[in-house]
């Protein structure tokens, strides 16, 4: 039992290093008036989650996340962003609107909606935050069984994102054919 | 050799990953200038030139002569940059190169355990069950380094050079990954340690069962795959667009002096030596010998001798190749390697559904076949 509480006290101090980082990248992503620094403020909140379903034992996640979204995706981001030279802190100046108001709306229902969660389903969540029930868990051989285990419901749903995927593909390769 | 489990009070099961992260770093920090002096030596001689040979025997001190010159120039702030970024951006050129290091097993040594059992034990850092992901993972972070260097140094020549790179690894990615595949098909696992093991042994007690004989050549298109994308992913000849010198001055790096041009230099150079340890994991048995009677030699030397050669490749390709017109490169990418990455994967799939008896769920399949579609969803964003 103090073993199991040791653990929990450090997988804790991970937890808010980790979640104080990745929020304060969040809002600095979104407060920043430099473009490229936003881009690199959302990088660098996108290691954090990675580094978060690390310590949820979700490693090919972590992987994923770090491949797609912070090597590929804020790649091209970048790209975009030097590409149309709005890399100067003036040139991203937007006018008031709906936007802001929106915003903080939403913010608020999400927020709700989280304590909501947290109140209700607390101690629920709690014992399945434990990884150690699930033998392999989070491994990649874990996650393709059961998404290809037949007895499973994952497979259809699996493929239909595939392909919607390639409808992307299809569909981004028939707009630019257009203008060629 | 054989190495008992406790020597003194030391235990050396746990202390093995400790000495590998001493052996890599010191690997690959301290074989740079010795490396910076092989390409010029070779790259003399392929040229026909002279090639270093003032300071020291046969030039040996050149390295550390141009090391100390770089580390007591001036070290100029160019008007105008963004200095976070400016400053930034070398590390993060050096540090994934370094990190990626961590996930390669370069050796195995036997150590008899306390209950008396020889348990042969791989020399890697981390022994991740990711393995491969972890390395495309951090590889795929090294080109922030290069586009950041670019943007920040306020300078046009180097931004050109920034968006290049990003273009280019980005396109170069897919391919690399793809061909990384099909290695994780034959081996039929992500982790590293695993994949090495499953290329020892040999066909008629003489052909060495690496990847790069497997599959009925299929192994041998994946691996040319393999290396012309990590040339071009460490932006090297004929690919070295980022930094075309008769183009772009010096490309991202033109505004970066002194020490922190020393660490662009070695991050160069790093990743290089990283890309090439995957490759010798990969497809080339890493600590695996070449044959059956040289198995005396141990592993960390064919490890090494392995490494060099895709070094000594690197720099023959360099002195002997133009560098590519853009386009060039490319169509190059996207419609020839790309599409050929695709059928050597789809191929190699089919060879090894068909040479795997059937199982109800078989874990290695779908293991592929997840990493698969996930390259894949990655090439159609």
């Amino acid at each position: 039992m103090g073993r199991g509480l040791a653990i929990l006290n450090w997988s804790l101090i991970g937890f808010w290093i980790m979640a104080i980082i990745s929020v304060c990248s969040a809002v600095l992503m979104i407060a920043n008036r430099n473009p490229v620094r936003s881009a690199l403020f959302l990088v660098l909140g996108f290691m954090m989650q990675a580094l978060l379903y690390l310590s949820m034992s979700a490693q090919f996640i972590a992987a994923v996340q770090i491949i797609v979204y912070a090597g590929a995706i804020m790649v091209l981001f970048l790209f975009v962003i030097m590409l149309l030279n709005i890399g100067s802190p003036e040139a991203l100046r937007e006018r008031g609107g709906l936007q802001a108001p929106a915003a903080i709306v939403l913010a608020i229902v999400f927020l709700l909606l989280l304590a909501g969660v947290g109140a209700l389903g607390g101690s629920q969540i709690n014992h399945l935050m434990n990884p150690s029930v699930i033998p392999n868990y989070g491994t990649v051989d874990a996650i393709g069984k059961t998404i290809f285990d037949p007895s499973k419901p994952w497979l259809f749903p699996f493929e239909a994102t595939s392909i919607l995927l390639l409808i992307g593909v299809v569909g981004a390769i028939t707009l630019a054919k257009r203008r060629l | 050799m054989i190495i008992p489990q406790h020597v003194g009070p030391i235990d050396m099961v746990a202390v093995i990953p400790y000495i590998a992260i001493i052996c890599v770093l010191a690997f690959v920090l301290l074989l740079v200038p010795g490396l910076v002096w092989i390409e010029r030596v070779v790259v003399a001689l392929i040229q026909d030139r002279l090639g270093p040979n003032r300071v020291g025997p046969r030039g040996l001190l050149q390295s550390i002569a141009d090391g100390v010159k770089l580390f007591f120039k001036e070290d100029i702030l160019p008007a105008n940059v963004d200095k976070m970024v400016y400053y930034l951006a070398p590390v993060l050129v050096i540090v994934p190169a370094l990190a990626a290091g961590a996930a390669i097993p370069f050796s195995i040594v036997k150590i008899r355990l306390d209950s008396g059992v020889v348990e042969p034990i791989p020399m890697v850092v981390g022994n991740v069950n990711i393995g491969i992901l972890f390395i495309l993972a951090l590889t795929s972070l090294q080109v922030y380094g290069i586009v950041l260097a670019g943007w920040a140094s306020n300078n046009k020549y180097s931004l050109i050079g920034g968006l290049r790179s990003s273009a280019q690894v980005i396109s170069y990615e897919l391919a690399m990954s793809l061909a990384i595949l099909c290695g994780v098909f034959i081996c039929h696992s992500l982790n590293l340690v695993d994949i090495v093991n499953h290329q020892g042994g040999y066909w008629f007690g003489i052909i060495p069962k690496w990847n790069v004989f497997q599959f009925y050549g299929l192994g041998a298109v994946a691996t040319i795959i393999y290396l012309i994308a990590m040339t071009a992913e460490t932006n090297r000849a004929p690919f070295d667009l980022p930094e075309a010198e008769s183009e772009l001055v010096a490309g991202f790096h033109t505004e970066y002096s002194s020490m922190k041009f020393a660490i662009f230099f070695m991050g160069e150079y790093a990743s290089m030596l990283v890309v090439s340890g995957i490759a010798t994991a990969l497809w080339f048995g890493g600590w695996q010998p070449l044959f059956p009677f040289l198995a005396f030699i141990p592993g960390w030397i064919w490890f090494i001798g392995k490494l060099m050669t895709f070094i000594m490749i690197y720099i023959w390709v360099r002195a002997t190749l133009p560098r590519l017109r853009y386009d060039a490169l490319m169509s190059l990418g996207w419609k020839k390697l790309l599409p050929m990455a695709l059928v050597v994967l789809f191929l190699v799939a089919l060879v090894d559904t068909l040479q795997t008896p059937s199982q109800p769920v078989g874990s290695h399949v779908a293991q592929g076949h997840l990493a698969a579609s996930m390259v894949i969803g990655e090439s159609q964003r």
